[in-house]
């Protein structure tokens, strides 16, 4: 296949990034960042399953390289975990906002995102609220806000 | 309503739904700022090896000036008075001289002065009232600038290599790292954690110069300090400081704008005192703190007992001859290189030049900076030498052909320098290799991950040390752990070797606003580190969301911009500029059916090739190539593109503009070696002599005719001289001047003069 070489060269270089200690391994925590930044968009769950996939038989907390590499490589040839599209994106907050007001309520958005899907822990709320949260009206208005989250690729 | 109810049945399928609903944008959103992560290290680790890499032109240069000190046989007249230009006899004064740089009392305040007044001995009171005058941006007057680095020289010379310090007298100790003439951050410090006094004592961890525009005012105010509570206020010297340093990062010329008329005489002086820095404190025996770090030779005894006025600079092993002998063979001795006045800043060995590397060494480290650093296999190193001459020899053949000068019959290395004989019936004022190689090992070496000890080839200094040499150290001298300074950490400090070592960073806003915090760190009498951080602007930290969600946002374009990011890319893109004949040649090769495309995976190789920044060119490229379709890239246009953005001098060639670009510190450094008297000009002559040598040294084709051009078109008033700052902006090669209110000295693209228009005003 032409395309393997490209993606090991890819998926070593956002490997790379990470590997602050310069022996080929990174932190596990840092894998979905790794993963994430190559243009994938796996859910938490599947996420956990392919750091399952990658780790060492005891795991160390740390992810090598050897190990890595033809899993993530793998990833890319099957297209698995494809990002969003902005349409559905805007879809599903559509759908918590049944009644089209064209935004979210602050508590709303709490509710949501930390009580269902796969919830968000207090950083990460924290996070998306000081972004997201038009601090006059105390709501997000989300096809706004959407179009600010799309990054070019 | 019961489960089987319609009712029930929609709302089950909503909460499904808003299940989904939710995970979706859950789902999204964790990418979007896994992505914005990602940006977030690379930009970071643009910032560092574009650092990195222009240290290692620092050495680069010094290796050039060194092989042609030792190589060089001037073979005739023409020749000979080129080099005396370039080397200018600067002999280290003597102390009768010496006694003439420090003449303070000869100079008069004028009555209309309004800035701060020293009295000495020093009050606390004085102190304080020049933080607040810096604060107003007060300029201290020449005469009480001398006078206070006189008592400081006074002072520093009865201090031992080794401070100790103990809390049981101050109750608290404060450390501070590389402060870099940032002065927002030191009054923020003693704004924050109060002002020094013997109940609260601090250490300077060296660095206190270069790079920001206040380093003047940041040594005033330590040295106040020091001498206003000499058991409580202590200084090490880092190895910024260092006037071989400070010709290329700022220093020197932040002295001689603010003080046009004193401010060779306050660097002179200023080379004095910083070689009278102590070299490292320790606090209840038990904490060693200095400013690089450690090697597995490291001898804290030897480092207690040299003469650290020795070492003068790390970068070069400097002597200092006295004043009659060298004198008596100076004159006219033509062919024997005992009469060739002593370059004063270059090594008197015959041998090799010192440098700071460790022979024998093996790959650079990588974590963040530039991997590919040429590395010779570690060998004999009488074979290294002999290989290094051979080429040399060879080099400077090819220099002199192409600058003009006869070429040398033979071989004969008969070096500039004097040969070591001359120093026999003297003291040693020289420091032993030993000596010198301890002192550049604490101030340039580098803590890393791996176990071990190797050559710091990044920085062409000290060494990387790993945890076993660190845990040795505490071992066999009974500490607790090492503070250390000297390396840029986004969170201002950084724990490493199982918390053994600390390294202390006090320089916000290091590479941009925004790109880190500045730390301090208190110990108390149980030696608990206890860190405090800050980010002295209005601008805050980097990493949270809601400030990178406001530099992102640009509102008319909706694209996303970060601030630092943007800094850190516009630096790259001038490397890419300053690259670009290569990068075009390396191209070339990728496209072989002459299309004018290449895919953007050739373009990441070949960009690696040329600049050798070993960064992640393929997660960069949506920055730095927005030309592209289908995976294929246009690659002359995308050129042509980069150059638009840089170029601003049109009658300049764009290939010399290329060239200066690349080399433009080391022309500089070049520039203000050669301005010896620091006037700021030097001959048109003295340019292109300079420029020829330096550019076949290079590697760089330049005709004739194109330098004199070039130098004629920079010389506006036409008097055969030109103004170096005059020659430097012309290709905003100038860093911010001091006047502007910038923190980071580095190039900002946000000059919109023209430059031609900024020239004529001139």
């Amino acid at each position: 296949e032409i395309l393997v070489p490209e993606f090991h060269k890819k998926i070593k270089e956002a490997f790379e990034v990470f590997d602050h200690e310069a022996n080929n391994t990174v932190d596990v925590r840092e894998i979905g960042t790794i993963v994430r930044s190559l243009g994938c968009c796996p859910s938490e769950g599947e996420l956990h399953d392919l750091i399952a996939e990658v780790e060492e038989e005891e795991p160390t907390g740390y992810i090598r390289f050897e190990k890595f590499l033809p899993v993530m490589t793998e990833v890319l040839l099957e297209r698995r975990y494809r990002p969003i599209p902005e349409d559905v994106l805007l879809r599903a907050f559509e759908v918590l906002d049944p009644f089209k007001r064209g935004f979210l309520s602050k508590e709303e958005l709490i509710k949501y995102m930390t009580e269902e899907g796969e919830p968000f822990s207090q950083e990460e709320m924290e996070e998306m609220l000081s972004a997201a949260i038009d601090p006059e009206s105390n709501s997000i208005h989300y096809k706004d806000y959407i179009t600010m989250m799309v990054i070019d690729e | 309503p019961g489960p089987g109810s319609p009712n029930s049945q929609a709302c089950f399928s909503i909460c499904v739904t808003a299940f989904k609903a939710a995970a979706l944008i859950q789902r999204w959103y964790r990418r979007y700022t896994a992505r914005l992560e990602m940006r977030r290290q690379c930009t970071w680790r643009i910032f560092q090896s574009i650092e990195y890499a222009g240290q290692q032109d620092q050495v680069k240069l010094h290796d050039f000036f060194s092989y042609l000190v030792d190589h060089f046989t001037p073979s005739s007249n023409h020749e000979r008075d080129f080099l005396d230009r370039m080397f200018t006899d600067e002999r280290f004064p003597q102390n009768s001289e010496m006694e003439k740089f420090s003449d303070y009392e000869s100079i008069q305040v004028p009555d209309n002065y309004t800035g701060p007044r020293l009295s000495f001995p020093l009050l606390p009171d004085h102190a304080t009232a020049l933080v607040e005058a810096f604060r107003l941006k007060q300029q201290l007057h020449a005469r009480y600038v001398l006078n206070l680095l006189h008592e400081t020289k006074k002072h520093l010379i009865q201090l031992p290599n080794i401070n100790r310090v103990s809390t049981c007298y101050s109750e608290e100790v404060t450390v501070c790292g590389d402060l870099h003439g940032q002065l927002d951050d030191l009054i923020f410090i003693f704004y924050k954690n109060g002002l020094p006094s013997p109940e609260r004592a601090y250490v300077f961890n060296g660095d206190f110069v270069d790079r920001g525009k206040d380093s003047v005012e940041i040594l005033m105010v330590l040295f106040a300090f020091m001498l206003v509570y000499p058991k409580e206020f202590h200084l090490n010297r880092g190895n910024h400081e260092d006037h071989l340093v400070n010709l290329r990062y700022g220093f020197t010329k932040e002295v001689m704008h603010k003080y046009k008329t004193h401010g060779k005489k306050i660097l002179k002086i200023l080379q004095d005192v910083f070689c009278w820095l102590p070299l490292a404190t320790l606090v209840d025996e038990k904490v060693l703190i200095l400013h690089g770090g450690v090697s597995d030779m490291t001898d804290l005894e030897l480092l207690a007992k040299l003469d650290r006025h020795k070492i003068v600079s790390t970068m070069r092993r400097k002597t200092r001859k006295e004043n009659g002998k060298q004198a008596k063979k100076e004159k006219g001795n033509q062919t024997s290189s005992a009469g060739r006045p002593t370059p004063w800043f270059l090594p008197q060995s015959r041998s090799l030049p010192a440098s700071p590397l460790r022979l024998g060494c093996v790959q650079a480290h990588r974590a963040g900076r530039s991997s590919s650093i040429p590395c010779g296999a570690p060998g004999d190193a009488k074979e290294l030498a002999r290989q290094v001459r051979r080429s040399v020899d060879l080099e400077l053949d090819r220099c002199r052909r192409q600058a003009g000068f006869p070429v040398s019959r033979g071989t004969q290395e008969a070096p500039l320098c004097a040969p070591e004989a001359d120093s026999e019936a003297e003291e040693p004022l020289e420091p032993t290799q030993e000596e010198w190689r301890q002192v550049v090992d604490i101030l340039w070496s580098d803590p890393m991950a791996q176990e071990g000890c190797k050559a710091n080839t990044v920085r062409g200094g000290g060494c990387y040390f790993g945890p076993n040499v660190t845990e040795q150290l505490l071992q066999k001298y009974n500490l607790q752990f090492l503070i250390r300074s000297h390396e840029c950490k986004p969170e201002g400090y950084e724990f490493c070797h199982s918390r053994k070592v600390l390294t202390i960073f006090s320089a916000s806003n290091y590479y941009e606003v925004g790109s880190n915090r500045g730390a301090y760190v208190k110990l108390g009498p149980a030696l608990t580190p206890y860190i405090v951080q800050y980010q002295a602007n209005k601008v805050t930290h980097m990493l949270t969301m809601r400030q990178r969600q406001d530099f992102l946002m640009n509102d008319f374009q909706k694209t996303e911009i970060s601030r630092v990011e943007e800094s850190a890319l516009r630096a790259l893109r001038e490397k890419l500029f300053a690259h670009s004949t290569n990068l075009l040649a390396e191209f070339k090769k990728h496209d072989i059916d002459k299309t004018g495309l290449i895919t953007l995976s050739d373009w990441a190789e070949a960009v690696e090739s040329v600049l050798h920044l070993g960064l992640p060119w393929r997660m960069l490229r949506p920055q730095l190539v927005n030309s592209s379709t289908d995976n294929t890239l246009e690659y002359k246009s995308w050129l042509e593109d980069l150059a638009k953005e840089q170029l601003n001098h049109e009658n300049i060639q764009s290939s010399l503009l290329e060239t200066l670009y690349r080399n433009r510190s080391n022309l500089e450094t070049i520039f203000r070696i050669i301005d010896s008297d620091h006037s700021g000009f030097i001959s048109l002559d003295e340019f292109r002599q300079t420029w020829k040598l330096f550019s076949s040294h290079m590697n760089v084709d330049i005709t004739d005719e194109c330098i004199c051009d070039l130098a004629r078109s920079i010389d506006f008033n036409k008097d055969g001289h030109i103004d170096i700052n005059e020659f430097l902006e012309a290709f905003r090669l100038v860093e911010q001047s001091c006047s502007e209110g910038n923190a980071s000295g580095r190039p900002q693209a946000t000059n919109t003069n023209d430059g031609a228009a900024a020239n004529q005003a001139h």
